[in-house]
C-alpha cells in the first residue's frame, strides 16, 4: 500500500480507530479530459458517520460512486489512485462489483423507489444475490425495522411502493440498501428533496446506524454535516480542503478556505 | 403589424385543426351511412357469424367470419414476430447499444416503416412467396404464413419504436438503484426496466396490431385471397381489408354488395379504433404513473 506523505494530513483521532473502513490513496477522477478529483486521500473510519461537504460541483457526489464503482456506469468516466476496502483495492477492474455493492449500499439524493410494492423493493437485493423465499419476509421486516419504517408500512407491505410520502420513501431506500446487509452506507445527500420533519427522521436514523454500519454521508448543508457526522471532509474543486473530526473542523478549521466556506463565503 | 401576423397564423391552425376534423368527422358520418342501411337486410348475427360469403350469387350470402378469421390469423401470426423483435430492438436500443449509436439505429429501424406497403407485397410475391412455397413444398406460396411473415417485418417499426419510447422514459435512477444493489445489467434490464416499462411495450404491441389489421396492399398481393374458413397458416387466407380492395370495382354502387363492403370497413374501423385507444390509454398510463 502506498502512502503519499505530503497528504497525510489525518489527525491523530481518526487513526486510532482501528482499521479504516476505507483507506483512499491519491484518488484522482476524471470524466473525459476533465478532472473532477484531484489526488485525495483520507481514511474513512468504521462505524462511524463521515461526512463529505462542499459547494455544489466540488465532487462530493463523485467521490462517493467511487466507493461502490457506480461511477463505470458512465461512458468516459476514469479513476486513478487507490481504494482499499477489506484488503482490496476496489479501483482494481478484476474486483467483482456485484459482490462488492452487496457489501456497500447507497441511498440516492431523490427517494427512488422501484415501482414494485414495498415487500418487493426491500426484497429486490436479497432475491437478486439468491436468499430463499422463506428467508425474504425475516430480511425485509429487520431492513424496516432498521431503517424506521416497519411500524408505518407493516399492514402495507404489498401496497405500492409509489403510496408512501417522500420522507417513508426515503427510508424505504434505505431499507432496500441495508436488505443486503451492508457493512457500508453511502448517502448521496438523502434528505435534499425532502421537507424538514422528514430530515430530522431520516438525520436521527443516521445517527443510529453507525452503530452497525460505516456511514459515508454527502450533503452540502454544513447543518447536516454538524449534527450527523463524527469526522467531516471538506471537498473544493475536486481537492480535500481539510478532514478533521467534525467538532474540529467546525470551530478550529485549520485551513483559510474552510474558514470562508463556513462563513458562507462560497456555495 | 406584428399583432395581425401572430392572429393570422392562429386563425391558419385553428382553421387547419378543424378543418381536419371536420374531414375526419365527415369519412366516419359517411361510413356508417353507407354500412348501416345493410344491416337492414342482413342481421349483424349472420353478416358477423356467417361462414359464407357469395355477394353475387342469388340470393347473395354475406357470412364474413372466414375474412375475421383471416384477418385474426394473418395478425396474429404477425404479431408473433413483431413482438419479441420489436421488444428486443427496443431492449438493445434503449439499454445495450452505447449513448451515441443509439440515434442512428433507431432511424435505421423506422426507415422499415418507410417502405412503400407495395413494395413489400411484391417482395413477397416474387421471393418470400416462392421461397416458402419450395422449401414447405406447399401448392402455393400465397398463404397466411406469407402474409404474417411480411406484416410483422411492417409492424416492427411501430412495436419497437414506442417500445423503446417507454425504455427510455424509464428514469436512470431506477437503473443506479438496481446496479448499487448488486444487480447485473441484465438483472437491471429485466427485473427492472421491463416491468416499468411494461405499459408502454403493450401499448406498442396494440399500435402495431392496429397496423397490422388495417394493412392492405401488402396481404392483398400474398395472401392468396380464398374467402373460406382458413384451415391452416399454410393455406391461402382472405382480410377484411383484402375484401374491400378486391370487390369495390365489382360492386353496384348503392347495392347491398356495395353496403355490405362499407360493413366490412365500418367494423375494420372500429377494430382499429378500438386498438389506437386501447393503445394510447396504455402509453398515458405510463406517463401519469410517474
Amino acid at each position: 500500500m502506498v502512502v503519499q506523505g505530503q497528504m497525510v494530513q489525518l489527525s491523530q483521532d481518526i487513526r486510532d480507530e482501528g482499521a479504516p473502513a476505507f483507506q483512499v490513496r491519491d484518488l484522482s477522477f476524471f470524466y473525459g479530459k476533465e478532472q473532477v478529483l484531484k489526488g485525495i486521500t483520507l481514511d474513512i473510519p468504521k462505524r462511524k458517520v463521515t461526512a463529505i461537504m462542499g459547494p455544489s460541483g466540488c465532487g462530493k457526489s463523485t467521490f462517493l460512486r467511487v466507493l461502490n464503482r457506480l461511477y463505470e456506469i458512465v461512458p468516459g468516466a476514469r479513476a486513478t489512485g487507490e481504494v482499499w476496502f477489506d484488503g482490496r483495492n476496489i479501483l482494481d477492474p478484476r474486483v467483482d462489483v456485484v459482490g462488492l455493492r452487496r457489501r456497500i449500499g447507497m441511498v440516492f439524493q431523490k427517494p427512488n423507489p422501484f415501482p414494485k410494492s414495498v415487500f418487493d423493493n426491500v426484497a429486490y437485493g436479497p432475491r437478486i444475490h439468491g436468499v430463499r423465499r422463506r428467508e425474504l419476509k425475516a430480511i425485509v421486516e429487520r431492513a424496516l425495522r432498521q431503517a424506521a419504517l416497519w411500524d408505518e408500512v407493516k399492514d402495507k407491505l404489498h401496497k405500492s411502493a409509489f403510496d408512501l410520502s417522500g420522507g417513508q420513501q426515503q427510508r424505504l431506500c434505505i431499507a432496500r440498501a441495508l436488505a443486503t446487509s451492508p457493512e457500508v452506507l453511502l448517502m448521496d445527500e438523502p434528505t435534499s428533496a425532502l421537507d424538514p420533519a422528514a430530515t430530522a427522521r431520516i438525520e436521527g436514523l443516521v445517527r443510529t446506524l453507525k452503530e452497525d454500519f460505516t456511514v459515508v454521508i454527502v450533503t452540502h448543508n454544513l447543518q447536516q454535516a454538524a449534527r450527523v457526522s463524527d469526522h467531516t471532509a471538506f471537498l473544493l474543486l475536486g481537492e480535500l480542503v481539510e478532514y478533521a473530526p467534525t467538532e474540529e473542523l467546525f470551530t478550529r478549521p485549520k485551513d483559510p478556505r474552510t474558514e470562508a466556506y463556513l462563513a458562507g463565503r462560497f456555495s | 403589424m406584428a399583432r395581425a401576423a401572430e392572429r393570422l397564423v392562429k386563425a391558419l391552425t385553428w382553421g387547419c385543426a378543424t378543418l381536419s376534423l371536420f374531414g375526419l368527422g365527415l369519412i366516419t358520418l359517411f361510413l356508417f351511412r353507407e354500412a348501416i342501411p345493410f344491416f337492414r337486410h342482413i342481421s349483424p348475427f349472420s353478416f358477423l357469424g356467417g361462414t359464407a360469403w357469395y355477394p353475387t350469387q342469388e340470393p347473395p350470402s354475406f357470412g364474413i367470419l372466414p375474412m375475421l378469421a383471416g384477418s385474426g390469423l394473418v395478425t396474429a401470426g404477425a404479431l408473433a414476430l413483431a413482438v419479441p423483435f420489436g421488444v428486443a430492438v427496443a431492449l438493445f436500443v434503449g439499454e445495450v447499444l452505447p449513448r451515441g449509436l443509439r440515434d442512428p439505429f433507431k432511424v435505421a429501424v423506422e426507415i422499415l416503416a418507410g417502405i412503400p406497403s407495395v413494395v413489400y407485397g411484391f417482395f413477397g410475391l416474387v421471393v418470400l412467396g416462392p421461397w416458402l412455397q419450395g422449401r414447405l413444398g406447399l401448392p402455393t406460396g400465397q398463404t397466411a404464413l406469407t402474409a404474417s411473415l411480411l406484416l410483422g417485418v411492417m409492424a416492427l417499426p411501430t412495436v419497437a419504436s414506442v417500445a423503446e419510447d417507454a425504455v427510455s422514459a424509464v428514469p436512470d435512477s431506477l437503473r443506479e438503484a438496481s446496479l448499487a444493489l448488486g444487480a447485473t445489467h441484465w438483472q437491471t434490464m429485466w427485473r427492472v426496466v421491463v416491468p416499468a416499462a411494461r405499459s408502454g411495450m403493450f401499448a406498442g404491441v396494440f399500435l402495431g396490431m392496429g397496423r397490422a389489421i388495417g394493412e392492405t396492399m401488402t396481404v392483398l398481393m400474398v395472401s392468396g385471397n380464398s374467402p373460406v374458413w382458413p384451415p391452416s397458416l399454410l393455406s391461402p387466407v382472405r382480410t377484411l381489408t383484402a375484401t374491400i380492395a378486391l370487390e369495390m370495382a365489382e360492386a353496384p354502387v348503392g347495392g347491398l354488395h356495395y353496403r355490405a363492403l362499407f360493413a366490412v370497413g365500418a367494423i375494420l374501423f372500429l377494430f382499429t379504433l378500438l386498438l389506437n385507444v386501447v393503445g394510447d390509454l396504455v402509453a398515458q398510463h405510463v406517463g401519469g404513473k410517474r
